[in-house]
């Protein structure tokens, strides 16, 4: 295990000690913390270790959402539905990288891209299924008070974002790291020396959805409430690259640091300037992609290089 | 006669179709940019087409003679001052860039303009033109002979000025452009500025036809991807096939599957493209 692995995990123990600082709001926000570095690393797997520029983290979460809330409100147990979801994200992403992942570059992108539209307009028009525009109510888990129920989802968020979390670093460096590294270098020589590049790539894609899939099942029986355009939010596809291109692309440290910060900036916007919030958030990220394009990580490790030499 | 009346729909609706998806194709074909801040210039030349008919009473005609040098100036300034410095940069960088610049113009015209739908109701209207059983309102096709001339125009422009040779050979072979005395930099920002133009004149034309809303830029936005990878990029003739075709299916689509589906199949249309023949209708295989 490499130091910044495991400063990620101690990172990660801090933050499961929120709700002993605060309240509803505290356990909210942290709530919100955790699916976000869920997104960040689920997307670093495939933006960061692969290299592909993937939209489709709000597809994931979309559709993890309404099969978690059809489950539940099927009579299906809470757990039960998750692991259902994670299963079924995972296959079905795996099938899909399959076929899209042939394509590079640009292309990925707006294949990726279209599959939020894709699946958002299906969902929208299966209202028997899905209750269309109107969304979909899913009855409360429990009825043992709000704090508790906040400190439920707060504490499965959390365990989510630790399994995510995990599971990444094991990828990062196992062969199927090194394999999807070599990919984001130069795939065709990959392919030539015997690397099962689509293998790999769907494998990629696939982890990338099942975690973001379960954290969007949470969400929805968190919120007890869903529809179409919040669940599968194109913001929700871009906002893990912001995360990432914050923090730094490809450290699983890099993008949770960049996560938390995200959500900071975004608390502080939203809340004191409400309108033009979306505009602030794009002055942000034009800020950060013209000064410091390679993310945070990176001024720590320059500053650390400059005490190297000066020593 | 319905089969005649979709086809007609889908001539008209593609024409416009293949007018939005042009400037954003011509970026992406030479500066190899997703443009995501296109469909936001869209509506923002709607606006301003609403806004010169109800303040003004300038016809929209008219607005389009000042959309285009407006939204060229302000696409040159947009790539000379800030997505020139990153033009080299993967495309996620260019990408979020775009986006980011989006966020802000979509914010402001909402802060502005409010997110309200408008509508340009001309005084008097034009009325509609029908013949046999098949309807086709006036508006519509001023907007789609409109739409036509721009694209006619375009392609001109591409074809015989030496701006326009410089613009095709950048997109062609960038080094070699540079070897022959070409300042790429400037070409980028007058093929920016040009998608800018279009895109403003396309929201100009959109303002007869559409509700305004700055709601409706991602609808443009996807529009344009569509029309972009069905077509192949960054050609003319492309964009106009790749219009004409996704207007068909959408047209043919709601009349069989209804309209709700219509959003649908056009973007697994999409999709199967991009995996069966990511080089698009027209386009060339290496080209792109």
């Amino acid at each position: 295990m490499t130091r910044a692995n495991f400063a990620l995990l101690i990172l990660i123990v801090i933050v499961a000690s929120l709700p002993l600082f605060g309240g509803a709001y505290a356990l909210r926000v942290g709530t919100l913390a955790c699916m976000y570095a869920i997104f960040a690393l689920s997307w670093n797997v495939v933006g960061g270790f692969a290299g592909y520029p993937s939209f489709a983290t709000a597809a994931s979460f979309g559709l993890g959402a309404y099969v978690t809330g059809i489950l539940l409100n099927n009579g299906v147990p809470l757990p039960a539905a998750l692991a259902g979801t994670f299963i079924a994200l995972f296959l079905g992403a795996v099938a899909l990288g399959a076929v899209l992942l042939r394509l590079r570059g640009h292309y990925f992108a707006i294949a990726s891209l279209s599959l939020v539209e894709v699946f958002r307009e299906l969902i929208n028009n299966a209202t028997d299924l899905t209750g269309g525009g109107m969304g979909l109510n899913i009855p409360l888990a429990s009825s043992s008070g709000i704090l508790a129920d906040a400190m439920f989802f707060f504490y499965a968020m959390w365990g989510l974002l630790v399994l995510t979390a995990l599971v990444v670093i094991v990828v990062s460096v196992s062969k199927l790291g090194f394999g999807l590294s070599c990919i984001r270098q130069n795939e065709t020589a990959a392919n030539m020396v015997g690397l099962n590049t689509t293998l790999y790539k769907s494998i990629a894609f696939g982890l990338s959805a099942c975690f973001v899939g379960t954290a969007g099942g949470l969400y929805a029986a968190w919120v007890h409430y869903i529809d179409p355009s919040d669940v599968f939010d194109i913001l929700y596809s871009v906002k893990p690259i912001v995360m990432a291109l914050m923090g730094g692309l490809g450290s699983p440290l890099g993008v949770v640091c960049g996560a938390f910060l995200y959500l900071g900036l975004e608390e502080v916007v939203w809340r004191n300037y409400i309108q033009i919030h979306s505009g602030v958030l794009g002055v942000l990220i034009i800020v950060l992609l013209l000064f410091l394009p390679h993310g945070l990580i990176s001024l720590r490790w320059a500053m650390v290089w400059r005490k190297v030499k000066h020593a | 006669m319905l089969a005649v009346q979709v086809l007609i729909n889908a001539l008209v609706l593609g024409c416009l179709y293949a007018c939005i998806a042009i400037g954003f194709s011509l970026v992406w074909g030479v500066l190899n940019v997703i443009n995501l801040i296109h469909g936001s210039f869209i509506v923002l030349g709607a606006y301003l087409a609403w806004g010169a008919y109800q303040w003004a009473h300038i016809s929209p005609w008219y607005a389009l003679l000042f959309a285009a040098p407006l939204f060229f100036g302000f696409g040159y300034l947009l790539q000379r001052l800030l997505l020139n410095r990153v033009i080299s940069a993967p495309v996620l960088v260019t990408l979020t860039l775009t986006f980011g610049l989006d966020l802000i113009l979509n914010n402001a015209m909402i802060y502005y303009f409010k997110a309200d739908y408008r509508k340009l109701t001309l005084s008097p209207p034009t009325g509609s033109i029908s013949l046999f059983d098949v309807v086709v309102p006036v508006d519509r096709l001023i907007a789609t002979a409109s739409a036509l001339a721009l694209t006619g125009l375009l392609y001109l422009l591409l074809r015989r000025s030496k701006v326009g040779r410089a613009i095709v050979a950048v997109r062609l072979d960038r080094d070699a452009a540079v070897l022959m005395g070409v300042d790429v930099k400037s070409i980028y920002a007058v093929a920016f500025g040009l998608g800018a133009a279009l895109a403003g004149c396309a929201g100009v034309l959109m303002a007869l036809i559409f509700p305004i809303s700055p709601l409706t830029s991602s609808a443009y936005l996807g529009k344009a991807f569509v029309v972009c990878v069905l077509g192949g990029l960054g050609s003319v003739s492309g964009a106009l096939a790749g219009g004409l075709l996704l207007a068909l299916v959408e047209g043919i689509g709601s009349v069989y599957l209804g309209p709700a589906h219509a959003t649908t199949l056009s973007f697994v249309l999409l999709i199967v493209f991009l995996v069966a023949r990511p080089q698009g209708l027209l386009g060339r295989k290496g080209f792109e």
